[in-house]
Order: C-alpha cells, then sequence, then structure tokens
C-alpha cells in the first residue's frame, strides 16, 4: 500500500511542474514549442532506407527554415526545425513522432513523408491532437476533416491524378488498351482506383493492372505482359527507380504506347535520366509544380528566388530533382499559416488557419495553381496541368485541370 | 590405444589441484552471490524506471524489452541449438498480426499473447520439419524465403478483410487496469515486464533443463547426441516452434505498444536486426538477448544524431567497432571482464583462468 501511494506521487510529480508551467505560457497563447523567440516543429524522413532518394525532401525544408530565419522569422520567432529519420518504417516512424511530441514538445509535425509512416501516426496525432500538417503523400485519406481533424495533405492526391490521366485517354484515344503499372500498397491502389473511376463505364479499357512491390529487383516482367497484352496505353505510376526501368524496358523491347507518367516518377533528374532521355520522347505527365530542369521558368521570379535559395542554403542539393522544390513548396504554405496564426500560437489554432488558407500562391507552383483550404475542404492543392516529354524537357500544354472526380 | 585420460590427470597433478579445490568453490559462490545481485539490481531498476522518466522514454524501454524478447527467440534457436534463421520477422510479423486482428475483434489485449504464442509455435513446428533437412546456410536460406514473402502475403487479396491489406490496422492504446495508478505507457511497460521475465525464467529452466541439455548436444555435435538416444528431429522442430512463440509473443506485444501493424512493418531487414541483436547480445546468452534489443532500439538513433546523412554508414562503423571489441557479444565480454577482475583481486586462485 505505502509503496504505491510513493509510486502515484512520484508519477504525479512531473504533470505537477507541467501544470505550473502552463499559466504563464497561457497568458500569451503559446502551444507547446512556442516562444517568444522560437517555434519547433517536428518531421520524419526517410534518410535512409528503402525510400532513402526521397530524402532530399526534409534536408531542403531544413535548409528552407534555415532562410526564414536569417530573413528574421515568422512573426519574429525563428522555426527550430527537428528532422529524424524514420527509414520508412513505420515502427521507427511512431518512435521517432512520440520523441518529437513528448520528448521534444514541438507545435506541430509537419510533413512526415510516405503513406504507409502517415497511416501508423495517424491515430496518434489525432488522440494527442498535434498538428500533422501536410503530410509528404498524396493518398486521398488524408483529406478527412470529419474523421480525422488533426490530419491534412498538400499535394493532389492520387486519385484526382487518375481522374486525370483517365479523362486524358478517353480525349486522345477513345479506343486505347489501357495497361497499369502500380506498386502494391494504398498508394498504387489510389492512382488505379483514380484511373478506373475516371474511365466510369468504359473501366474495361483496361486490358491489364500489373502491381510491383517496392522490394522487387526489376519490373520487366510486367512489362513484358504488358507488350504481350497488346496494350497501346501505358499508364506508369511507379516511383522514380521503377518508373525508370519501365520506360527503359519497353524501348528495350520497342514497345511504342502512349506513355503516362505520373507526377511520383516524373522527375527528370530521378526517373527520366536513367530511362535514357531519348527513350522518354514523347511521354506525357501532370504537374502542380514548375520542372527546375525547364527552360522556359528562366526568367520566372520564383524559379530565380528558389535557384537562390538553393545555391545558398542548400548547394549541395540536386537542382534537377523536383523533391527540392516539393520541399520548400511545402514550408512555404507552412509559414503561410504561422503568419496567419499571428500571436495566438495554440495547436488549435494553427488547424484553424491551415483550414483558413485562400488564393494562397507558392513561388514554386505552376503559375495560375491556388492553394485554397476551409474546414471541410483538406485538399491543399487540386489543380494539375499537363505536360509532354519532347527528349529535353517538359513542355506544358493546354490548360489548368481541376483533377476532381468527374460526377 | 589411448591411455585413459583420468589417470594421467590424477596421477600428475593431484597435489596441485587438492589444496584449490575449496578455495575455487567458495570465490564461485562468492560470484555467484554477486550476479544474483546483479539480477536483483537490474529487476529493481527496471521496476522503478517509469516512474522517473518521461512517457516516450518509457515507450523506448518498451520496445527494447519488446526487441530482446524477439532476440531471445533466435537466440533459442541460433544459440542454443545452432540452426539459423533470417525469417524471424515474419514470425514476429505473424505475432503482430494475430494480436492486431484479435484486437480488432474486440478481443482484450491480454489474451491476444498466448494465441500469438501457440499460432507462431505451430507455424515454426511445421516450417521446421521440412526445414529439417536442410542444414546451416541452406536453413537461413529457406527462412529467408519466409521473410521476404511475408510481407506480400499479407497484402494479399482475399486476406484482405482480416489484415487490413495495405492499409494495416490501427489500433487502440489498452488502459491500465481500474484502480492502477499508472498511465497507458507505464502500464504497458509493466505488463511487458511482467511478460519478459516470465520469458525469462522461462528460457533459463528450459535451458537447464534435459531437454535444454540435448538441443546444445545437438548443436555440439549431433551425431554424438543421437547416439546418446536424443531424438535430433523431434527436438530440432521443437526448438524452431518455440523459437517462433518466443518471437510471436514479442510481435504482439510490439502491435499493442506500436498500436499499428502494416506488410512494411515487417520487412525482411528486422530479421537482419534481430541477427545483428543476437551477435551483439552475444550468441547463447540470455541475458545478451536484452543488450541485442537495446543495440537495436538505440544506435540507429545515435547514428543519426552523429549526422542524419550518413546515418547509415556510421551505424555501419559502431557495429563493426562493437564487434571488433567484442567479438563474442556483450555477454562474452561480461564474461570476461569478471574473469579479469577476479584475477585482478585474486591471482592465486584463478590464475589459469583469469590469462585468457
Amino acid at each position: 500500500m505505502k509503496k504505491v501511494t510513493r509510486r502515484s506521487i512520484l508519477a504525479a510529480a512531473p504533470a505537477a511542474l507541467a501544470l505550473a508551467a502552463i499559466p504563464a505560457r497561457a497568458a500569451k497563447n503559446y502551444g507547446p514549442g512556442v516562444s517568444d523567440t522560437e517555434i519547433k516543429i517536428g518531421n520524419t524522413g526517410p534518410y535512409s532506407g528503402p525510400a532513402s532518394s526521397y530524402g532530399t525532401i526534409p534536408k531542403s525544408e531544413a535548409a528552407y527554415f534555415r532562410m526564414v530565419n536569417d530573413q528574421g522569422g515568422v512573426n519574429g520567432r525563428k522555426i527550430n526545425f527537428i528532422s529524424y529519420d524514420d527509414a520508412y518504417s513505420p515502427p521507427k516512424t511512431v518512435e521517432q513522432v512520440r520523441k518529437l511530441v513528448e520528448e521534444d514538445h514541438v507545435l506541430l509535425v509537419m510533413s512526415p513523408l510516405g503513406t504507409p509512416t502517415n497511416s501508423a501516426i495517424w491515430r496518434y496525432m489525432n488522440a494527442k491532437k498535434v498538428p500533422q500538417l501536410f503530410v509528404a503523400t498524396g493518398a486521398t485519406k488524408w483529406d478527412d476533416p470529419k474523421g480525422h481533424p488533426w490530419t491534412m495533405g498538400w499535394q493532389p492526391n492520387y486519385q484526382s491524378e487518375g481522374h486525370t490521366y483517365a479523362a486524358y485517354i478517353l480525349q486522345n484515344k477513345p479506343g486505347a488498351k489501357i495497361a497499369v503499372l502500380y506498386q502494391n500498397d494504398d498508394f498504387g491502389k489510389d492512382y488505379l482506383k483514380g484511373v478506373t473511376d475516371g474511365l466510369g463505364d468504359k473501366a474495361n479499357m483496361i486490358v491489364l493492372a500489373a502491381p510491383y512491390e517496392t522490394t522487387d529487383p526489376t519490373v520487366d516482367s510486367q512489362i513484358i505482359s504488358m507488350k504481350a497484352a497488346g496494350a497501346d496505353v501505358f499508364v506508369n505510376t511507379g516511383i522514380p527507380k521503377f518508373a525508370a526501368q519501365a520506360i527503359r524496358k519497353a524501348a528495350e523491347i520497342e514497345w511504342k504506347p502512349l506513355q503516362i507518367l505520373a507526377s511520383v516518377g516524373n522527375s527528370v533528374g530521378a526517373a527520366l535520366k536513367p530511362a535514357g532521355l531519348q527513350n522518354a520522347k514523347g511521354i506525357v505527365s501532370d504537374f502542380y509544380l514548375k520542372d527546375p530542369t525547364d527552360p522556359q521558368w528562366k526568367n520566372d521570379p520564383g524559379y530565380q528566388q528558389w535557384v537562390a535559395f538553393m545555391d545558398k542554403y542548400y548547394p549541395e542539393g540536386d537542382k534537377s530533382d523536383s523533391g527540392n522544390v516539393t520541399g520548400p513548396s511545402l514550408c512555404a504554405t507552412m509559414v503561410q499559416v504561422l503568419k496567419q496564426c499571428g500571436d495566438n500560437l495554440t495547436r488549435e489554432n494553427v488547424m484553424q488557419q491551415a483550414a483558413n488558407l485562400h488564393h494562397f500562391r507558392v513561388p514554386m507552383l505552376l503559375p495560375g495553381i491556388e492553394i485554397n483550404t476551409s474546414p471541410t475542404d483538406f485538399a491543399p492543392i487540386k489543380q494539375l496541368q499537363m505536360g509532354r516529354f519532347d527528349g529535353q524537357r517538359w513542355q506544358l500544354f493546354g490548360s489548368l485541370i481541376s483533377g476532381q472526380a468527374p460526377s | 590405444m589411448n591411455p585413459p585420460e583420468p589417470n594421467t590427470m590424477a596421477l600428475g597433478e593431484p597435489a596441485a589441484v587438492r589444496p584449490l579445490a575449496p578455495r575455487v568453490a567458495k570465490a564461485d559462490a562468492h560470484w555467484r552471490n554477486r550476479s544474483n545481485l546483479a539480477v536483483g539490481a537490474s529487476v529493481l531498476a527496471a521496476l522503478t524506471a517509469p516512474l522517473f522518466v518521461q512517457n516516450f522514454v518509457v515507450f523506448q524501454l518498451t520496445l527494447v524489452m519488446i526487441y530482446g524478447l524477439a532476440i531471445l527467440g533466435l537466440n533459442l534457436l541460433t544459440g542454443f541449438n545452432g540452426q539459423f534463421s533470417l525469417g524471424h520477422s515474419a514470425f514476429y510479423g505473424i505475432g503482430a498480426y494475430t494480436a492486431a486482428i484479435m484486437m480488432n475483434q474486440n478481443i482484450d489485449y491480454y489474451w491476444t499473447l498466448p494465441c500469438a504464442g501457440a499460432v507462431c509455435f505451430v507455424v515454426g513446428f511445421l516450417f521446421g520439419l521440412p526445414a529439417l533437412r536442410l542444414q546451416g546456410i541452406y536453413l537461413a536460406l529457406a527462412t529467408f524465403a519466409l521473410a521476404a514473402a511475408m510481407p506480400q502475403i499479407l497484402k494479399f487479396q482475399p486476406l484482405e478483410p482480416l489484415t487490413g491489406g495495405v492499409q494495416g490496422i490501427s489500433l487502440l492504446k489498452p488502459d491500465p487496469p481500474l484502480g492502477v495508478p499508472l498511465n497507458a505507457d507505464q502500464w504497458l511497460y509493466y505488463f511487458t515486464l511482467a511478460v519478459l521475465l516470465l520469458m525469462l525464467a522461462g528460457a533459463a529452466s528450459f535451458v537447464k533443463s534435459r531437454s535444454g541439455r540435448a538441443i546444445m548436444a545437438i548443436r555440439d555435435h549431433p551425431i554424438a547426441a543421437a547416439a546418446m538416444g536424443i531424438d535430433t528431429a523431434l527436438y530440432k522442430t521443437l526448438t524452431f516452434g518455440l523459437s517462433a512463440l518466443y518471437t510471436g509473443v514479442a510481435g504482439a506485444l510490439g502491435a499493442i505498444v506500436i498500436q499499428f501493424v502494416g506488410p512494411d512493418s515487417f520487412p525482411f531487414l528486422l530479421s537482419v536486426s534481430f541477427l545483428v541483436g543476437l551477435v551483439v547480445g552475444g550468441v547463447g546468452s540470455i541475458p545478451g538477448s536484452l543488450v541485442g534489443g537495446v543495440f537495436v532500439l538505440f544506435v540507429p538513433n545515435l547514428a543519426e544524431r552523429i549526422s542524419t546523412g550518413l546515418s547509415g554508414a556510421i551505424y555501419g562503423v559502431i557495429l563493426l567497432i562493437v564487434i571488433f571489441a567484442m567479438p563474442l557479444g556483450a555477454a562474452g565480454f561480461a564474461r570476461w571482464a569478471a574473469t579479469r577482475l577476479r584475477f585482478a583481486r585474486n591471482p592465486a586462485t584463478t590464475g589459469s583462468v583469469g590469462r585468457k
């Protein structure tokens, strides 16, 4: 009995200390991790492991916040960006995010990368009421303001991209036989669902939907069977490594369908160069970011700002890797939310402001694309534009498409 | 013809051995007391630790125990029975999924542990049957196949209603029983600690039992063991099953504590982590398994703290240093350090042991 009492006292001690600290904070309306001079933001990313090619995204984010801090921070507060490696392993993400929330006491967790990793912390973040903002994955499920009011996506979701491809095919090749390559997880199946839904009652145009595993060494056999199935449209939704393999293999076996490449795999540096630029000629893809290798942006102020940023704060980063565009653009959105928060930096207000973005433009998003959110709309970017690869770079064509389901 | 050895010994050295015997026995008793003291102190430290650290650290310590338990499972197989496995991530995953699926049906979390253990025992036993024909690296390869197949089996379409497919299963964290003045993390810590101590004691008594001696005999000399009348096939399969059971229970605990299972949570790399933990902790040492758990959880974090970009390389360097400094793992190192200490204190009694 005596032992239990002593224990409970000991257990209560930290709580009592925390309580004592709260009044001082509450007077200024600060949440955890905020002071007059600092805002702590947490992040996880794959610096090692199977998805480490995306590790440059959090690195470019850290660089961006260094720049923000050099320019005086946000409303006078410096951003303290704490980023940990989760190796793309869900249990590790849980551990690292708990560390961020419970040990580092961050105000919010920004753009953790990956679908399985975000799924693992989804429930925890919403139970703890910690903002899980602008997750770096396009799964459709993040747009769920009712069920998960503390989680918000950012990029156009995979299903809406899939709708766009279906619309393009129906318009340009109505009698096509479609083959789809997709990753065997939420992310890949989201794309497949998007294409299937977008085709509507013509979904039987898909003659073959071939999955691959991230652990597969190659996707050669999938490509060979697509050719054998007589497909003349190839929707390639692989991540850069597999997208590149697929393009290369198709060229090797002289299969020449109309190729549609999903935005996850359309980086010139990470996918098309390894695939061979001549093999990638004529491929169609969709965009929401300015492709840094495209010379049409040479005199664009947003692009010039970005180059200046890269040169000064992230000189070792690859300027042809679109991940280095994604990171700073995510950060720009984050900074806007914090600006809107003013001195009311609680977790509740952060979510309110994140759901209150109107016509916000990010320098490296395509001209005309605006970020809009509302308490019932947790999908910040909804517009896309199509582009065609001419052997050197992506040439945009057509107008902005809103990637919503045809209803 | 070989002269019988005991005779030569008796003739050559009786004068030197006999007077020493009582003193050696006394020193051994002294050291046994010391090691009992160490075990007691560790248990006491484990019992009080969660009251002094933050919940996050409690959570990490819980994970250390869980990985330690999984490594203990591997240790029973590899350390004590000499069979290799690269497939323990699969058993860990099966245990985790058993727990998650049961908890999804609103079954209380503590019932999931015996079930996960039983399921893994059966799977391990069945897998052990054909695997018996394989030795050494060939067995390692067969178990590797199991580990490589597991994430895909978990994604298998017809199983989706159960496994949640690629989405995995999210779980609710169990609350402590009414009236226990602990938070959920602390409660899970003590729950895990209790399971761990129970299973540690079970493993220790198993290793000391007739069966334990039998499996070690099979490891050291299978032909001699068979000649002694040990049913090597039966014991090897049973060990495989038991090893899977331990790792499966660890997996179930892992699912409860992490609150999420997904196919990507149990990649082949996890098997390698267990193997690393096994070697670092000490092959064939029960407490060493826990050191392995510490290594598996904390060293990647340490490597990351040194350099985020080079964490993988730094992990490798740390691993090399550890293996170089402690070729027999933490357990071997502790034994070596103890003998050194004993020699320094009392060179006369243990001269011949202390030199190596």
